[in-house]
Formats: C-alpha cells, sequence, structure tokens
C-alpha cells in the first residue's frame, strides 16, 4: 500500500559517488566493500604478529598502543526496536518495512521491550551498573540510509555502564588473563543500507535494517595489541551468543567492530592521535589491521613525521593486507544530540533487574574457569568455552559420568574434525551426549577398543542410535581375555 | 488543488437555516467601547451541530445526503473567496449515501453518522493528498489514516477535505500555507488566524460541522478566536498523535473546532484515549462528555455556583487590546453572574513561556523536518551528488518560515549552545507547569484572552515574524504545561464589516477537559444577545 516514488527500488536515484570520500562528511556504511574469504569466524585464533624485521621490532618497543573499541551488536528480536516490521536478514530489498522505519510523516516509534531486556541482558553479564532510568536521544545527521534524519540512540544515559570483560589470551600468543573495561552499553537502532549500482553512477536504498535493534558497546582504552583487541571482540561474540541476544555474525554484519588506535612513548601519560578502523569482518582482519596500524604509527613516529598522524577513519582493505584513508575529520562532528521525545523514559524496577541477573546463563568467564578447575589445560578450556553450543554438549557428557579428559579428547579431535568437515554444528549431529559418555564408557571398560570406538561415532553422528545397539548390530565386541561375550 | 470544485453558479443553494437558528446577524456598534453591544435580543444559544444531524437523521426529518450536498454547494460557493480547503474529497456523498443506506436498513449508527469534518493537512489521511500545505510534500498521499481519522471514520464521520494551514503548522495567520491564503469569513481582508486557520474558518463558514486541527503554540486556539468558534486543546497525550506530522513532538497535540462547545467536545471524545502507536499517548480514562451538554432550558439560576476561575493578571495587562482586554472581563463577570468565584491569579514565570516556547519548538522542529530530504517521497530534484540533492529538494521544498525555524533549531541545538538554549527553555517549561500547578491547585479554572487582539489583516504582520510570534503570548504556556485549554467565543471587537470575534481561554487542570466543556457550555448557551455566525454567510444569504 505504500507508494515510494517509481523506482525499482525504494527511493531514488539518489547521486553520483565521484567525490564520495570528500563530499559526504556524516558517515559511511562500512559494510560496502564486504571481503567474505574468512571460513569460520568463529575461530578465536588470530594470525600472530606479522614482524617484517628486527629493526622494526625494535621501533615498536620504544611504543606503546592505545586501543578503544566500539561493537555495535544487532540483536536478535522477532521484530524491529521500533515497529512490527519482522527482523529478518537477508530478504529481498524493501519488502521488510512499514511507516515508521521508512520514516514517513506522522508514523511514531513505539519501543520493542525486548530490546530493553536484551540490553539489560547483555550490561549485567558485562559487569555493568544498569541505569533504573535512562531514556533515548536523537542522533542527528543526514544520510540517505537514515529515513528519519536522526537515529534513536542514548547519549547522556546509557542502559548499561561502568563494566568490565575478562579474557584468556591463548598460549600461541603469551597467554595470560587481561580484564579490558566497559565504559558502556547502550540501546540504538541500526540505519538501512545503500546499493551502489556497477556503473557508480546512482545508489539505491534498502530500508530492510533500518530500525533493526541495536546493542553498541564502548569498551575502554584498555586494550595494547592486536592479538588483545581481537581477543576482546571475540569475547562479546561469545557472550553475545551465550546469552542469546544476536547470532554474532561477523559476516552478516550483526556484530561489527571499529577500533581506535593511538601510540605514544614508553612512559608518556597523554594519548596520541586517534585512528579509527573500520571494515573489520573476522577477528583475524582485526588482529591484523591494529597491528599494520601500530607499525605505520611508529615508522611515522620514529621518522620525525608524528605530525602526519590525523584522526581520521582509516578502511581496512582485506585484499592488500592494509588501510587506506576512508576520510579525515575536520573537528568533531556536530550530532545535536536532544531528548527524543517520542519515547518515554525507560524505567527498570529492582525486581525486574534481579529477575534478569538470575535468568544470566553461566557465561563463558565462569565457564572457563569451571573447566580450568576441573583440571583441563587452557587449550582445552578455551575450545570447549569458545561455543556455547559445544560448552553444553561438553557439559550434558560430563553430567552422563563421562571422564573429563577423555570427554574433551573425544571433542575436540574427532568430533571437531567431522563437524569441520560437513560444515555442521555440534546440534546438527545425530550424536546424543548420553552416547558419547556410554562410548567412552564402553572404552574405558575395555568393551570396544579405540579403533572400534571411532567407528562406532561416526556412525553415531552421521546416523545416530545408541552404543549399544550398534555394537551388538555389527559383532564389534572386542575379545576379552579370550572371552567373547 | 481543488480541482473538485467549480466557481459558484447560484447564491441560492445555501440553506443556512437548517445548520444555524439565527438569521439576523447582528451588526457592531460603531460606537466604543470597542466590545459592542447588541440589540439582537431574540438571538438564541447555538446548537449543536452533531446533536442536531444526529437527532434530524434518525427522525428522517433529512438525509446525510441531503447534508452532504449542501455543505458541498457552500463550499462551492465560499470557497473562491475563502480558500480554506486545500483538497476536498471526491466521496463525501458516496460516505454520506452509505450512512443513508444504513439508516434504511436500520443498522446502528456510530455517533458521528453524517457529520462532515474537515481535516488540517497535517493530519494523515489515506489515499487523500496530505501536505501539512508544504510544496514538500505536495501530491503526497499517506497509505494509512491518523489515529483520530480512523477513529473519526469509525464512529460514521465524513472527511470532507484537507484544511489550509500555515507550512508544517509554523505560523499563525495560515499566510505561510505553500499553496494558497486562507481569508477570515468575518472579514475577507483579515487573516483567519493560525496555523490551524483553514479548520477554524471553515467550521465558521459553516463549509463543514466540525474540524480537525493542531496545537503546539495556540494553532487551534488563536484562530478559533479569530474566526468566532469554539477551539479544544487536549491534554498533551489526551489524543494519540498517530499520523499528525510533527512540528514540536513534546507540544503537540489533536484539537478540535466546533461551532458549539458540545461540538468540539464531542468530537474530542470522538478521537481520544491510548493508542498503542503512540508511546506518547495516555492510558487515563476518557470520561462520557456528553451529559455536560444540558439544554439551557435545564439550568439552575447559578449552574456554576461556587466553580473558582482566576484571571490571569499577566494576561489582562499591557500589550493587550482593550477591546479585547474589556470583554475578557465581561466574560469574568458573565462568569460570575453564573456564579463563579472570580479572582485574579499571578503566573510569575508568565513571559518566560515565548522564548522558552520558540526554542524548544524550533529545536524539536529542525529534528521533526529532517525526514523531509527528498530521499523516499515528497519533493525530489536531482542531483548530481548528494549535497546538491539535498539542499535543492529542501531548499525548494520549504518555505520561508519553516526554513528560520529549522535554522534557529538547529542553531539551539548545536554544541556548546545547547545548555544556553535548549536545557535552559526546559528549565522554563518546569517553572511554567510548576506555576500553573499552583495556581490550578487554588482554582478550578483560569482564564485569559485567547489573543492579544482580533484578527489582523492579511500581509499586515507578514514581514514582522517577531510581532507575530508576540501573538502567541497568550497559548504557548498552555502547551509547555501539557494543560488542556478550550477557546470560546465572548465578545465582538469593532473591525471588519460587522465587528470581529474575540475569543476566551479557559485552562483547566491536566485531563480533566470534563470541566472546561461544562463551564465553556454554560457560558455559551448563556451569553445572551451574542451571535457567532459570521457576515459572510448572512450576505450570501
Amino acid at each position: 500500500t505504500i507508494q515510494p516514488n517509481q523506482f525499482t527500488l525504494l527511493g531514488t536515484a539518489l547521486f553520483r559517488r565521484r567525490k564520495r570520500s570528500s563530499n559526504f562528511s556524516v558517515r559511511c556504511c562500512g559494510s560496502q566493500t564486504a571481503t567474505t574469504h574468512e571460513a569460520k569466524q568463529t575461530s578465536q585464533r588470530v594470525a600472530p604478529k606479522n614482524h617484517g624485521s628486527n629493526k622494526l621490532d625494535e621501533i615498536l618497543r620504544d611504543y606503546e598502543a592505545v586501543i578503544g573499541i566500539e561493537t555495535h551488536v544487532q540483536l536478535s528480536t522477532f521484530t524491529k526496536a521500533f515497529c512490527n516490521c519482522p527482523n529478518n536478514y537477508g530478504s529481498h530489498p524493501n519488502t521488510s518495512i512499514c511507516p515508521v522505519c521508512m520514516g514517513l510523516p506522522g508514523a511514531l516509534p513505539v519501543l520493542n521491550s525486548k530490546v530493553v531486556e536484551f540490553g539489560a541482558r547483555l550490561g549485567l553479564a558485562l559487569n555493568c551498573d544498569l541505569s533504573l532510568k535512562s531514556k533515548f536521544d536523537r542522533k542527528q545527521y543526514f544520510y540517505p540510509d537514515l529515513p528519519k534524519g536522526y537515529q534513536i540512540s542514548q547519549f547522556d544515559i546509557p542502559i548499561a555502564s561502568g563494566g568490565y570483560v575478562d579474557v584468556d589470551i591463548p598460549l600461541e600468543f603469551g597467554g595470560g588473563h587481561r580484564r579490558f573495561g566497559i565504559t558502556r552499553v547502550h540501546m540504538e537502532e541500526d540505519a538501512g543500507k545503500l546499493l551502489h549500482s556497477d556503473t557508480g553512477d546512482y545508489s539505491q536504498v534498502d530500508l530492510n535494517r533500518a530500525g533493526v535493534p541495536l546493542l553498541e558497546i564502548v569498551s575502554e582504552p584498555d586494550m595494547r595489541s592486536g592479538i588483545e583487541a581481537a581477543e576482546y571482540a571475540s569475547e562479546m561474540q561469545r557472550i553475545v551468543r551465550y546469552l542469546g541476544v544476536s547470532n554474532g555474525n561477523m559476516q552478516e554484519g550483526s556484530l561489527r567492530c571499529d577500533v581506535n588506535i593511538s601510540i605514544r612513548p614508553i612512559g608518556q601519560a597523554e594519548f596520541g592521535t586517534k585512528v579509527e578502523i573500520k571494515n573489520l569482518n573476522a577477528f583475524s582482519a582485526m588482529s591484523r589491521a591494529i597491528d599494520y596500524e601500530i607499525t605505520r604509527q611508529a615508522l611515522l613516529y620514529n621518522q620525525g613525521q608524528a605530525d602526519q598522524i590525523v584522526t581520521e577513519t582509516r578502511l581496512w582493505e582485506e585484499g592488500a593486507q592494509k588501510s587506506v584513508t576512508m576520510r579525515k575529520k575536520e573537528g568533531l562532528a556536530d550530532y545535536r544530540y536532544f531528548p527524543e521525545p517520542d519515547l518515554p523514559e525507560v524505567i527498570l524496577t529492582q525486581e525486574y533487574v534481579d529477575s534478569i541477573r538470575a535468568s544470566l546463563p553461566e557465561l563463558p568467564e565462569a565457564k572457563r574457569r569451571r573447566y580450568e578447575a576441573m583440571g583441563l589445560g587452557m587449550q582445552d578450556v578455551l575450545f570447549l568455552a569458545n561455543d556455547v553450543s559445544v560448552a553444553e554438549f561438553f557439559d550434558a557428557v560430563i553430567a552422563k559420568g563421562a571422564e573429563v579428559k577423555l570427554a574433551a579428547n573425544w571433542i575436540m579431535s574427532d568430533i571437531a574434525a567431522y563437524l569441520k568437515n560437513e560444515e555442521l554444528s555440534i546440534n546438527d549431529v545425530k550424536l546424543t551426549p548420553q552416547e558419547l559418555a556410554e562410548l567412552i564408557a564402553a572404552i574405558k571398560a575395555g568393551t570396544i577398543s579405540g579403533k572400534i570406538g571411532k567407528q562406532i561415532l561416526f556412525e553415531l553422528l552421521a546416523k545416530g542410535g545408541t552404543v549399544q545397539g550398534l555394537i551388538k548390530a555389527k559383532d564389534l565386541v572386542q575379545a576379552i581375555n579370550g572371552e567373547v561375550f | 488543488m481543488l480541482s473538485t470544485l467549480h466557481p459558484p453558479r447560484s447564491l441560492t443553494l445555501l440553506p443556512l437555516r437548517r445548520f444555524h437558528g439565527p438569521k439576523t446577524i447582528v451588526s457592531a456598534a460603531s460606537t466604543s467601547p470597542a466590545t459592542t453591544t447588541f440589540d439582537a435580543a431574540s438571538v438564541s444559544p447555538p446548537q449543536s451541530q452533531i446533536l442536531n444531524t444526529r437527532r434530524s437523521l434518525l427522525s428522517g426529518e433529512t438525509t446525510a445526503s441531503e447534508l452532504a450536498k449542501s455543505h458541498l454547494s457552500r463550499i462551492r460557493l465560499t470557497e473562491p473567496q475563502l480558500k480554506c480547503f486545500l483538497h476536498v474529497s471526491e466521496n463525501v456523498l458516496k460516505g454520506a449515501q452509505e450512512i443513508d443506506q444504513r439508516i434504511a436498513r436500520g443498522e446502528e449508527l456510530g455517533p458521528l453518522a453524517g457529520v462532515l469534518i474537515g481535516v488540517k493537512d497535517n493530519i494523515c489521511t489515506e489515499g487523500m493528498p496530505s501536505t501539512a500545505a508544504s510544496r514538500i510534500l505536495e501530491h503526497y498521499r499517506p497509505p494509512f489514516d491518523a489515529t483520530a481519522v480512523k477513529k473519526i471514520k469509525e464512529l460514521g464521520g465524513i472527511v470532507v477535505g484537507k484544511t489550509n494551514m500555515d507550512e508544517f503548522g509554523m505560523g499563525s495567520t495560515t499566510e505561510a500555507s505553500a499553496f494558497q491564503v486562507t481569508a477570515n469569513p468575518w472579514d475577507l481582508t483579515r487573516v483567519p488566524g493560525g496555523s490551524s486557520g483553514g479548520s477554524a474558518a471553515a467550521v465558521a463558514a459553516r463549509q463543514c460541522m466540525v474540524s480537525l486541527g493542531s496545537d503546539t503554540g495556540g494553532s487551534v486556539r488563536q484562530p478559533a478566536s479569530f474566526c468566532g468558534v469554539v477551539g479544544l486543546k487536549p491534554t498533551y497525550g489526551r489524543v494519540s498523535r498517530f499520523g499528525l506530522m510533527a512540528y514540536a513532538s513534546s507540544l503537540d497535540v489533536i484539537g478540535c473546532f466546533g461551532s458549539t462547545v458540545a461540538d468540539a467536545g464531542m468530537l474530542l471524545h470522538a478521537i481520544s484515549g491510548y493508542d498503542k502507536f503512540d508511546s506518547t499517548s495516555s492510558k487515563q480514562d476518557v470520561p462520557e462528555f456528553e451529559s455536560q451538554f444540558l439544554s439551557v432550558d435545564s439550568l439552575e439560576s447559578k449552574p456554576l455556583k461556587g466553580v473558582k476561575v482566576g484571571v490571569i493578571r499577566e494576561t489582562i495587562e499591557e500589550g493587550v487590546d482593550s477591546g479585547v482586554r474589556s470583554a475578557t472581563q465581561e466574560a469574568a463577570s458573565h462568569l460570575e453572574a453564573l456564579g463563579c468565584v472570580v479572582t485574579e491569579v499571578s503566573l510569575p514565570s508568565f513571559s518566560l513561556g515565548l522564548p522558552a516556547y520558540y526554542v524548544i519548538a524550533s529545536s524539536e522542529s529542525s529534528s521533526n523536518l529532517s525526514r523531509y530530504d527528498g530521499v523516499r517521497y515528497g519533493n525530489q530534484v536531482m542531483a548530481d551528488e548528494l549535497n546538491k540533492l539535498y539542499e535543492c529538494s529542501r531548499g525548494e521544498g520549504f518555505g520561508k518560515e519553516v526554513k528560520m525555524r529549522i535554522l534557529m533549531g538547529t542553531y539551539a541545538l548545536s554544541a556548546g549552545y545547547y545548555d544556553a538554549y535548549y536545557k535552559r527553555a526546559q528549565q522554563v517549561r518546569t517553572l511554567i507547569r510548576k506555576d500553573f500547578k499552583a495556581a490550578l491547585d487554588q482554582n478550578d479554572i483560569l482564564i485569559s484572552p485567547a489573543a492579544p487582539s482580533a484578527a489582523y489583516k492579511i500581509g499586515e504582520k507578514k514581514d514582522d515574524p517577531l510581532a507575530m510570534y508576540a501573538g502567541d503570548i497568550m497559548t504557548v504556556n498552555v502547551n509547555l504545561a501539557g494543560l488542556p485549554a478550550i477557546v470560546l467565543p465572548c465578545g465582538l471587537v469593532e473591525g471588519g464589516p460587522s465587528g470581529l470575534p474575540v475569543g476566551l481561554q479557559m485552562i483547566g487542570a491536566a485531563f480533566d477537559e470534563e470541566k472546561l466543556l461544562k463551564v465553556g457550555h454554560i457560558f455559551e448557551q448563556t451569553l445572551k444577545g451574542l451571535s457567532f455566525v459570521p457576515p459572510l454567510l448572512a450576505n450570501v444569504a
């Protein structure tokens, strides 16, 4: 029933793209040059530093990097933040829109209460204080993917603030435990997407994403290396997945990280000039992009050209493995924030907060500490706790009485390999925790050999069934002490 | 615009009598005092057009089609001079015929069945042009009805058309419409007030029975005063704003015009109530107002005995026309005669309201009007690059007054100025709320003039925005406090061919529209010797 202008997609032949970076001072959509070559972005491993030479190492030794991250998490609510449109990724352009998220005259936002719930959940999971009274504000700028000319966001009173997150650095990167501060978590809405024509003559607007709820997580500038930053981001992904508030998928843009980096000579208290990097579509890219930027800045410092480090936004180019200037900021953008008059304040009661807190699942950090206490090595701990489904599977196998180390080994080796080959998640396979526990018990008891166990395992993974059933059906019982059962 | 209208062919089509009792049109006394007295003692109290319609439809005295036809022909006759409508619906007769069929089938009728309603052009009507009188929305037809319009339709009301206004509600004269200037039915050389000037003038000229307006700083009440009709601004949140094109979201309310208090009240009842599509709409109960609209015969001698009325001192001081001042004082005396206890009350923050209002309203409007960027709908100027597209679409689409307010609001919200302007204005707002609260704790209602003067000449203040803004001094504070207020004609002052109407503003406590309607109705029904049918109609008839 909506009658927009007569263009193929909603919106209009907008403008030519030439002079893009210099003319559009407001904002750029970070996803336009998506690089999608990461096989599994779930991998928590990041590439080691690409140290060019010993000389570079020496230069780098004199500087300290200061890194802060802004993470946007798209929430997996059924409907958008302020209207009843379905929140579906990948729909045909402009099919999931209504007068509200199109910004038609007279349309008003109505807050989806799930957004508040998810905000509170994430806030508590990040050890933040929740604001019992927060509000929405309008952040104003013009861009064709922003239908109302302002983004509904939270400015001075975010729903959560003052938290922290704990991460374990993998052993191959030096290991160790780190705590990074969380400045704030706030609720806001996503913008639409621009689709640029191949010729660059015009652009079209897809508003399916406009009004999709986001949580923005702002970290303290506590990270010091690409590895730390990537670990921080990867922990964010784990946490939102553990909480079930987002699928945390970086390729789809459900988890987006903008990184701010400055460096300073060791011992200096003041921060250096901050550079922002966008278009980081994988943790490995994040790590490499940061190390690239640190090196770039350190070399400029070292060559006496520190004045060439300017406040700017750089775009990471995965193909070229380097970053390029996207736009230089002339002073601070003025978003003219003011309280959103169309929405009432967000009031949380203490009971509500308590009930959210009580409903939180065991979070990755708690899981890791528990697994560690169970006697598992850090490599096992990190692997098992990385994916909430794997962790739940492991916990269920243990609950069925399987030995901890054996269960971990099976999951990390044969099962993991199978999942990788078949491109499946652990929830997709027919094997139940009960049967894995049985299998481990049968091998331990000597009923079957390890080799036979593997055969059975693959049967169970692919077709299901029970360990006992398969042993009988295939007559696989191992002769023990000459006796045949 | 107005494609459905034709030039007047005949002057005999005006069945004026059916819609309004008195044929006698009073003439202003030629001598001062400005508040004139009239010798038309035979003038009977005005009658509710909604109740009359219901009665005559049910009794078979007339049909909805006849009513629609007579109003359409009156529109045809008067519209070339008045220009109240930007669009007249093609479906009025069809809607009326449906009502008649329902009557014929003996089906139940909604309380607004057959009632002909004008709708301000900034209120969305599905499939019907809705432009807020702006070029930037020229030819725009919304895909949905505003909640208020939806409710009206559900209750049997018929939308006659879209009324002219100052572009996006920004103005006090309706001269800021991008399309046409509406004339005041009392004197065609004068403005009808604004921004809901089309809605007020259309009711005054009996082109429709009642109409919807919107009131951000007085846009219902001031034109009601200028046109001699009743204008009701409900409590903020009483009526859903869904479908009202936002000017200043924290101040905007949809309001009602009628030729009687009862009509305005019954229209308000129809559109009130919580709406899940507007988070700022209130869940407060909407009382049945109709029982307040008793016939004048059933009233006792002191029907308002004990009602405490406070005259706002700051509104009857200097800067207010003497005619308006004495009309207000006479209205106060009339209330006293009805049994009210009338005292003077002071609102110390009163004079702060106007600057605070213009800061807040401009700030919010600068944001609310950002969506008109030429990208998705409305006026688009093709351009080679993005900023040019914005610049040209908005530059050509918005009028002068709108641009000025966007600039003021953008400035007030800018970093470094926010605290000095927007934040301070919000502090003033709190102060004004407190002062009203204190005054309304002591009084049942507060009264003041609706505007410092009667309708002025077209063009008179066009190039003096500050003088025009100053005219809003009586009304803006009520929006800042979110309170309900009603304006009803209380006297005539010299001017025009036969005098100009002056409105009295009554302000009540939040969500107590009922009291305003009760006092207003009794005031109206007992105001002897005055009729507020504009002379234009009488001349045409």
